[in-house]
């Protein structure tokens, strides 16, 4: 299952670490950097069905 | 007269020379039992199988032995245990470069290197890599042997098929010749005539799949150089001779190289030597000297037909089913097919088996075909990105793949060929559930060391019933089959691959060498319903 309710334990803080981490690249660095970004992310959490549940969120964000 | 049958490429081995058959002046069309069309890897190991099973047949082809080229280059383990099966391994082996380990690089950064690792206790190693006509001349040399102990196999050169005409039990080939024109009848034709397949053609039968926008380069070069026997792999090389490139070694001190030139080319510029030359020399550096030994270019294509079996026709190799080459997927799918269909069509045809046994030659390598198409596409996705989105994803890929162990295993320079299993095939039997997953019904058997010998030796002319520490029958009579008992104990590969966590086990193994189905004692009912169900009278 997907983790949808509050689950960062700074929402802040880290909202605000990876806006940090964007500072001074171009939009092309940028985008690297969100994709290199969302590989760590996935094989942390590892699950294809939690995976696939994210992926299904993040395309169409109103129909889930 | 020979203009009749035009060569359209040039031979390495001429290995079966037009000669004037009596059927061509026969009255009528003269009958035989199977005729196979195509003389390639897939067309010859079928001739031999058949022929090794005592089944009468004639292989038709338009030249008269392999063609120049190395083409189909890595042979996989599975291959070679089926090529051992129909006596032809051992030269394979001898003549092959043994390769294991794998480097993937990108840009001028080594990413990782791998090694497949083979597990002890196998007779046959991972991979070798040999040329094309090399494969078929030892296939041909099987067939000169197997003829010599009385197989009942007839090669045609210079024989090739102009029309085809289906009828209920059996199929009429007009044949061109250097003599001029004649017919045969066939009760089964097996076409293995290539990708182009003239056959399909002729009966207007389609070949659906994706073409990849991209086209690849092949530079056989020879040279006296010291790299590692390893397959190297570039995305982006640092030489710029091509988006990717591939470097692997052959037999006779020949290197493949593979250059990705992309899609807008003009083929015959980029085919003259010098510009071939000026990509070689850019990857290999201006001192190292060779000889251009073989080049062409060619797309990725995934493609299959809808279905392998239509009546008395039978399609196998690349006739049926078309893959991009990295991965090692076309000629070791293709034997595989060879391996699946012989003992089925040597049942229907001696009565043992009900025709519709060969309807599971079609759905059997139809998933073949289909895992070897998905896994296949999958590489050329990453090899050749789609879109500007993709393409950074697959560089953000290779960039964690130098620091990051996990993204190493998102790298796709090409899955390299392994069995198929036959999941939910209808010939699948009994399962136990304390067997390993490996060996469940449907799965090739793995090989295994025995006193002085190896386990597939054994498995492969008949069934067989695979006893391990338990008791049965020497021979088992059902169906119109006799199934022999192969008494074997437990060795420690035997307990990994067969036993797991069972004590003992009793495995029916089809003629394919592919388990049926398995129990952990035996049951004379049991076995026999089985039987039944594995020849397609279940």
């Amino acid at each position: 299952m997907l983790i949808t309710t509050p689950n960062l334990t700074k929402p802040d803080e880290t909202y605000a670490a990876l806006i940090a981490t964007h500072e001074g690249l171009s939009e092309a660095e940028s985008h690297a950097l969100n994709t290199r970004l969302i590989l760590i992310l996935m094989n942390h959490i590892g699950n294809d069905v939690v995976l696939a549940e994210a992926l299904r969120w993040a395309r169409n964000p109103e129909a889930e | 007269m020979t203009e009749l049958v035009p060569e359209r490429y040039a031979l390495a081995f001429r290995l079966y020379p037009y000669a004037k058959s009596p059927d061509q002046d026969a009255a009528s069309p003269a009958r035989h039992k199977i005729v196979v069309v195509g003389g390639g890897p897939i067309g010859l190991a079928t001739a031999l199988d058949l022929g090794r099973r005592g089944m009468p047949v004639v292989l038709l082809d338009d030249h008269e032995g392999a063609g120049l080229g190395s083409r189909a280059l890595c042979f996989s383990k599975r291959t070679l245990e089926i090529c051992d099966r129909l006596g032809a391994a051992a030269p394979m082996l001898e003549k092959g470069v043994l390769w294991n380990v794998g480097k993937v690089f990108h840009d001028d950064r080594l990413l990782y290197e791998f090694n497949l690792l083979p597990e002890d206790g196998h007779a046959f190693p991972a991979f070798i890599n040999l040329q094309q006509p090399w494969f078929e001349k030892f296939l041909h040399d099987a067939i000169v042997q197997a003829q010599a102990e009385g197989a009942p196999i007839e090669l045609r050169g210079r024989n090739r098929v102009d029309a085809v005409t289906p009828a209920e039990d059996h199929v009429t080939l007009d044949i061109m010749t250097p003599d001029g024109p004649y017919q045969l009848q066939a009760d089964w034709l097996i076409a293995c005539d290539g990708a182009r397949s003239p056959l399909r053609g002729m009966l207007g039968l389609s070949f659906d799949g994706r073409v990849f926008e991209d086209n690849f380069l092949i530079a056989d070069v020879k040279m006296k150089a010291d790299f590692p026997t390893e397959r190297w792999f570039w995305f982006e090389p640092h030489f710029k001779s091509g988006d990717s490139a591939l470097l692997h070694k052959q037999p006779d001190d020949i290197w493949r190289i593979d250059f990705q030139l992309g899609w807008d080319i003009d083929r015959a510029k980029e085919l003259e030597p010098a510009n071939i030359r000026a990509r070689v020399d850019a990857m290999l550096g201006p001192d190292v000297e060779y000889e251009l030994d073989w080049c062409s270019i060619y797309t990725f294509q995934c493609r299959r037909m809808e279905k392998f079996r239509h009546g008395r026709i039978l399609f196998a190799g690349d006739a049926a089913h078309q893959v991009s080459p990295f991965g090692a997927r076309g000629a070791n799918s293709g034997i595989q097919d060879v391996d699946n269909l012989a003992w089925k069509l040597a049942l229907v045809q001696d009565g043992t088996a009900p025709e519709s046994l060969l309807d599971t030659y079609d759905s059997e390598r139809v998933h073949g075909a289909d895992e070897n198409i998905l896994n296949s596409t999958r590489a050329t996705d990453f090899i050749t990105p789609k879109t500007p989105i993709s393409r950074m994803f697959r560089n953000a890929v290779l960039t964690l793949a130098e620091h990051l162990p996990f993204a190493r295993t998102v790298v796709n320079s090409g899955r390299l060929s392994v069995p198929c299993t036959y999941d939910g095939s209808a010939l699948n039997g009994d399962d136990h559930p304390a067997m390993p997953a490996r060996t469940r019904p449907g799965s090739p058997c793995p090989d295994a060391p025995l006193a002085g010998d190896w386990l597939l030796n054994h498995l492969g002319r008949g069934f067989v019933l695979l006893t391990i520490n338990t008791d049965a029958p020497e021979q088992l009579d059902a169906h119109g089959v006799s199934v022999a008992r192969l008494a074997l104990e437990a060795t420690p590969e035997l307990e990994t691959r067969y036993l797991g966590d069972a004590r003992q086990a009793v495995y029916l193994i089809r003629p394919d060498q592919h388990v049926a189905a398995r129990w952990e004692s035996f049951d004379e009912s049991a076995v026999a319903a089985a039987l039944a169900r594995a020849i397609g009278k279940g």
